[in-house]
């Protein structure tokens, strides 16, 4: 089937789908700081943007809900939350130096191949968008892990873990029109006690180990020497 | 069905109680009372699911069913005997200046938002529901488990927020894949309702199932413990308060396993294959044998314990893939006396390492010396857990033996030698714990073992002969997920 045959909202649900995946991918070559939390507050407005757009074409009340509490916190109440962070640490002229920088970009896009593999058996049930958006979203969660693996600073692991939540909000409004209000309220409510607990976690890690390099959380053994 | 939102609202009203009033001396035995009006409350609901059978509130978001009915009364009763336990042990740490008022209220209060959120995950009809409780039993536990503030207690603590957030982000995909599966032969608002969902089974599209499947028991077999995604639990067991770990144990990872079976029953009868039980009996083999070799390298109490409990829950896993009435009968009278001999254990666990003012297993010495009723209680709980007869585990893991040799006669050498070796495991460090040379200056502390008698005495009554009433219910549950019954 060709793109062009697609009605204008699918061909905007499948750019916002690429674009999401894109900002996936920049985070997770992305060794300053800052700039990690910008691109991840700009994955956040696609993420508005997409909500909205599906709220209007489907004239879906609830989803308007969905987009406001998008827009709240993940573009301006935990990017924000982590730059004052990073700038009370004094960590913004840091560049973290990252490891095999090119194998985890190859590895990043062999995942990406990987989840259009794995949801290869739903073709025949699915149209083109539902499967593109599923495998965008899967591997939008899959390269949040891979972030959490190649980045040693504690607060890009929280990029890390509330960007796999941004590619789970993105199959549930794609896929589905978004999920039933009450559970879309509750897991809204679940991040933000999330990304509150890590503001407190910040604090103690920091106090604990004097910096928030996740390597030097090592004292914990599976088998004690 | 009142007495499902009576038992909501007083673990609700807990929280906010605990959070505003600050903590005073009584506190921990406001904690019991609110703990033992819920276990009432629990009873009454049982009786009522007794009565009238299967209870679906009005608006359809809660159901109570024989499944989750003797789950919600256990877990009521093990975080009132818990209770019962934490009230002078947080006392005494906080005489050691271990922790401050502040960090104790956080504590009380945090304890009943776990039992919220364990109660909404077993009382909820809603599979989305049931996904946001159990994150919410993360976020409640995960500031307790660094409730000391040490190094090692925040790594632990860290670990299991990624790993458990990250694990279960992945059961949340699993419930999308399962919405957008429903929402195909049904309308949107109510096409999560499990009850829904269970009377269409069979017009779900099996292939999206299937793979949903796969994501969900990533996402909650990290709960659970299997291996390998097991690697925050003995962490988190060992570096929280000991209270902590024995909820955490007891119930935490059976409402993990629950959901599990919960979604399995549902894959099950779209796909009409033993995809989904494969999978449970692979990863629940793996964790069997991986935490009972584990067993013998540990050094410290609780991470021993800890580790014993990923072994139990990897036999559970184990028993409910292989399905079948005998398979799922056992493992569900293995998931009662589990938790109730685990937490006993770390009860006593707890006073023995107070008592000997540390956790490691190699200055724990003489227990049954300085203080007899403790260190009777440990050995006690050990021979329990370990499997011997006459005690509940016996029975359950004899009937997983007897399913096993029954359907996959191969697979039982296995199980025998794992049960042998986590055995092994765990006398080679209990016997000199309990029967060593006391330590010079070791004296007895103020201990509370109720809460250890009672658990043992009902694991051994239900190893002795299982009252009538409950081997009722077990069935009544298995023929729910197995579809008959084997008594």
């Amino acid at each position: 089937m060709n793109i062009e045959q697609q009605d204008f909202y699918t061909q905007a649900i499948l750019s916002m789908a690429a674009l999401v995946g894109l900002t996936s991918f920049l985070m997770l070559g992305q060794g300053r700081l800052l700039r990690l939390i910008f691109v991840f507050a700009l994955q956040g407005l696609l993420l508005t943007a997409t909500t909205a757009l599906a709220a209007y074409s489907l004239d879906n009340y609830h989803l308007y809900i969905s987009a406001v509490l998008t827009l709240a916190l993940k573009v301006i109440f935990i990017p924000i939350m982590l730059r004052r962070q990073v700038l009370a640490m004094n960590m913004h002229r840091d560049t973290e130096a990252l490891k095999n920088n090119t194998a985890v970009m190859i590895g990043g896009a062999s995942l990406m191949v990987f989840s259009y593999y794995v949801l290869h058996p739903i073709v025949q049930t699915s149209s083109v968008v539902m499967v593109n958006a599923l495998a965008v979203s899967l591997s939008v969660v899959l390269l949040g892990m891979l972030l959490m693996i190649s980045h040693r600073q504690a607060i890009a692991h929280v990029v890390g873990f509330m960007s796999i939540e941004n590619g789970l909000f993105f199959a549930a409004i794609v896929a589905t029109n978004g999920m039933p209000l009450v559970v879309e309220l509750g897991v809204a409510f679940d991040v933000l006690v999330a990304a509150v607990l890590f503001g407190i976690f910040f604090f103690h890690i920091r106090t604990s180990i004097d910096s928030l390099d996740v390597d030097r959380l090592n004292r914990l053994h599976e088998v004690e020497k | 069905m009142i007495a499902a939102y009576l038992l909501l609202l007083i673990s609700f009203g807990g929280i906010l109680y605990f959070a505003l009033s600050g903590h005073k001396a009584d506190t921990g035995k406001i904690n019991i009372c609110f703990n033992g009006v819920s276990l009432l409350a629990t009873i009454w609901l049982a009786i009522n699911v007794f009565n009238q059978g299967t209870l679906l509130s009005e608006d359809k978001s809660f159901l109570v069913d024989s499944f989750n009915v003797y789950l919600i009364v256990l877990t009521a009763f093990i975080g009132f005997t818990t209770s019962i336990f934490s009230s002078p042990y947080m006392a005494h740490e906080k005489d050691l200046g271990k922790l401050t008022d502040q960090r104790l209220k956080m504590y009380y209060s945090m304890y009943q938002g776990f039992m919220l959120a364990m109660y909404l995950v077993l009382t909820t009809n809603n599979m989305g529901v049931m996904w946001v409780a159990m994150e919410g039993a993360t976020l409640a536990t995960v500031l307790l488990v660094s409730l000391y503030r040490t190094p090692e207690s925040i790594e632990a603590a860290w670990k299991y927020f990624i790993l458990c957030g990250v694990g279960i982000a992945q059961a949340l995909f699993g419930t999308i894949l399962l919405y957008y599966a429903a929402v195909q032969i049904g309308d949107g608002e109510n096409a999560l309702l499990w009850s829904v969902l269970y009377t269409n089974a069979d017009k779900l599209n099996p292939e999206i199932l299937e793979i949903a499947f796969v994501f969900l028991l990533i996402g909650y077999g990290t709960k659970i413990g299997l291996v390998p995604l097991h690697n925050w639990l003995p962490d988190a067991h060992s570096e929280g308060p000991t209270p902590m770990s024995a909820v955490l144990s007891g119930l935490l990872l059976n409402d993990a396993l629950y959901a599990v079976v919960r979604n399995k029953m549902l894959v099950d009868g779209a796909t009409h294959s033993s995809m989904a039980g494969f999978l449970m009996m692979g990863f629940g083999l793996l964790s069997f044998l991986v935490a009972a070799l584990f067993l013998h390298r540990q050094k410290d109490i609780k991470r021993l314990f800890s580790y014993s409990s990923i072994e139990h829950m990897g036999l559970m896993t184990f028993a409910f893939g292989m399905g079948g009435p005998l398979a799922t009968f056992a493992a569900l009278m293995h998931m009662t006396v589990h938790s109730l001999t685990k937490s006993a254990i770390f009860v006593t666990v707890g006073h023995a390492s107070q008592l000997a003012g540390t956790q490691s297993m190699d200055k724990i010495r003489g227990l049954i010396r300085t203080q007899p009723k403790i260190g009777w209680g440990l050995l006690i709980g050990t021979v329990a857990i370990a499997g011997f007869p006459p005690f509940g585990v016996f029975t359950s893991e004899f009937l997983v033996l007897l399913a096993t040799m029954h359907s996959y006669p191969w697979l039982a050498p296995v199980l025998l030698l794992g049960i042998g070796i986590a055995f092994a495991g765990l006398f080679r460090h209990i016997q000199p714990m309990v029967y060593g040379e006391q330590p010079e200056g070791q004296l007895p502390v103020k201990a509370n073992l109720w809460p250890v008698i009672i658990h043992l005495a009902l694991v051994l009554w239900m190893g002795l002969a299982i009252p009538g009433f409950l081997a009722d219910w077990f069935g009544q549950a298995t023929t729910l997920i197995a579809g008959s019954s084997p008594l």
